[in-house]
């Protein structure tokens, strides 16, 4: 008897505020976003009274020369090219570190652990990609995605890879593959379900960066669609209607992979939560 | 990369043309070279690890676009003494422990919540764990308008009910607090998943040990679901304050650090410093920052993981 008023009553309750606390505020985006600047100007969470929504969006994405569409194709440039180094990279890694007990292995581990653990040094890190002639472009900003990403690849990777045989090596290695074969023709391709979590869980926090783009990548012309936004802010103080249609839009990238890839982005998320 | 895959080449011919020395022929040349560290490692080496060390010769010297000047510790002696740059160090830490006090407690509630046996199950965890994967730009904006203090839905409602809402993020007082209440809402879906997974790993066989010794809920809850959750409540504390030490941009997009100084944290600190040109102080910063986060994070991971070992 007990069970089933907790089943049905406290499922209700908690379906309630979990609407109230975390539907009705993104709801309250969607809304805001239907309407024309006047009544959005209320700030109030209501149905609009004449949907606009098209309109608006149209506005946003043609905003000073289509801005917006050119941060979202430098946000897309920026997330394909730093997960796929970092995929790459990061397996290489992962795999030699399980597969080999060599004298590195020590440094490594403290390395990619240090790489998790220490906030990294950001006017230095200027310094650096001035030097190399990389600063306020999209591929210095990739190379430090990926300089800083890729401890946490390392360890979903290593800990994947001692799940897989290592007869598979052996028997790999009889048949005559070399070392470069034997991981990207037989090992890398093994890490299919790992690999795709690492590219949901990194895509979407390098997509939804913002710090590192507003230290490597400033300004406005050649920005990523959160600096854009961001921008927008100050812009827009009266339209919050086109603003609010923008943060939609910044939203829907993460929104559609969490669809179709939860079960991966949880899984990569809560990793270690057992092994601690 | 091109020194990479160099290296590479050279690696992989000597393999080719050792085997026809007769007798020379060490054991077998390893099928997992460790010039696959090469590649990854120019990018950690370059951007991550030159930086964290050049950073402790720049703390110490005033630094301008132009030129550097050895001061020695001037840099580290202004930041404790600038009221600015005390309280960002101070937010620092009261916004941490709070989030990450609060992800636990809450986390821990909600994963044994969504772990009994209620209706809406998937829908709820779907929910509570969508902010995670939002922009906290979007949701610093969000916010920003909700908790407008006159116009804001939030205190309208309040206002409905009979309250009256504070200035959430204009007055001094109650800023950083608010944004932190906002890292919540954002982060507690994160701490929900992991303790749930804690849970799933609890065999069930625990429980009905217990059900034949006469043990209740509570009980159930204090003396095996709690011990058996510590992994999980590892994790969550040390990824939670890790990240809240560090937050810069959910701050930056709802106050800016403001009203005043007054929710300034040491990233918003750095931040601020870099803007106005003071790359030494700003690298002081980013000192005291890994200070910090290292004073607290190493010797926390040691002291939890040794008493887990323990039981």
């Amino acid at each position: 008897m007990r069970n089933v008023a907790w089943k049905w009553g406290g499922g209700s309750v908690a379906i309630l505020v979990a609407i109230v606390i975390f539907i009705v505020p993104f709801t309250f985006i969607v809304f805001t976003a239907g309407k024309t600047q006047a009544e959005a100007s209320f700030l109030e969470f209501s149905w609009p009274t004449e949907w606009v929504f098209f309109e608006n969006i149209v506005t946003v994405l043609q905003n000073r020369d289509w801005l917006l569409v050119r941060a979202f194709f430098n946000s897309t440039v920026l997330t394909v090219g730093a997960v796929a180094i970092m995929v790459v990279l990061g397996a290489m890694v992962g795999y030699v570190l399980q597969r080999r007990k060599s004298r590195w292995n020590p440094l490594v581990n403290t390395l990619v652990l240090a790489g998790l653990i220490i906030p990294p040094a950001v006017v230095p890190t200027i310094w650096v990609l001035q030097g190399l002639g990389l600063f306020k472009t999209l591929i210095g900003l990739i190379a430090v995605h990926v300089a800083f990403g890729l401890s946490f690849c390392i360890l979903l990777f290593r800990a994947f890879v001692a799940t897989i045989p290592r007869e598979l090596d052996e028997a790999a290695i009889i048949d005559g593959a070399g070392p470069v074969k034997l991981f990207f023709r037989v090992i890398f391709p093994l890490l299919r379900s790992v690999i795709v979590t690492v590219i949901v869980v990194q895509a979407v926090f390098v997509f939804n960066d913002f710090t590192y783009a507003l230290y490597f990548l400033p300004g406005d012309e050649n920005a990523t669609v959160q600096l854009t936004t961001f921008n927008y802010i100050s812009q827009s103080v009266s339209s919050f209607n086109l603003l609010f249609a923008d943060v939609l839009l910044i939203t829907i990238p993460p929104l559609i992979m969490y669809i179709f890839f939860q079960r991966q982005i949880v899984a990569g998320m809560t990793s270690g939560a057992v092994k601690g | 990369m091109t020194t990479a895959t160099a290296t590479g080449r050279t690696a992989t011919g000597r393999t080719a043309t050792s085997p026809p020395k007769p007798g020379r022929r060490k054991p077998m040349k390893s099928p997992y070279p460790t010039w696959f560290f090469i590649p990854a490692g120019v990018f950690y080496v370059v951007l991550f690890l030159v930086p964290t060390i050049a950073s402790f010769y720049f703390s110490l010297t005033r630094w301008t676009l132009f030129d550097v000047e050895f001061i020695g510790f001037d840099n580290f002696i202004r930041f404790f003494q600038e009221p600015q740059l005390v309280t960002g160090f101070i937010n620092t830490f009261i916004y941490a422990f709070l989030t990450s006090g609060a992800k636990v407690v809450f986390g821990l509630l909600f994963g044994v919540l969504l772990s009994s046996q209620i209706i809406g199950r998937g829908f709820l965890r779907a929910t509570i764990f969508f902010p995670v994967l939002v922009s906290t730009i979007g949701v610093g904006i969000l916010f920003k308008v909700l908790m407008d203090p006159f116009d804001g839905p939030i205190n309208e409602s309040l206002a409905v009910l009979g309250i009256e809402g504070p200035a959430w993020l204009t007055d001094p007082s109650i800023a950083l607090l608010s944004v932190a209440l906002v890292d919540i809402w954002k982060g507690v879906g994160l701490a929900t998943l992991i303790y749930i997974a804690g849970m799933v790993a609890i065999p069930q066989e625990y429980y009905e040990a217990a059900k034949v010794d006469g043990a209740g809920a509570w009980n159930n809850f204090r003396h095996i679901t709690l011990p058996l959750l510590r992994p999980a409540t590892v994790t969550v504390v040390l990824l939670s304050l890790i990240g809240g030490l560090r937050s810069f941009d959910l701050i930056w997009a709802m106050t800016g650090g403001g009203p005043g100084f007054t929710s300034d944290v040491l990233a918003s600190v750095i931040y601020k410093q870099y803007q106005a040109g003071f790359f030494g102080l700003s690298t002081a910063g980013n000192v005291v920052l890994f200070l910090v986060v290292a004073a607290i994070i190493f010797p926390l991971s040691w002291w939890l993981n040794r008493k887990e070992a323990d039981q």
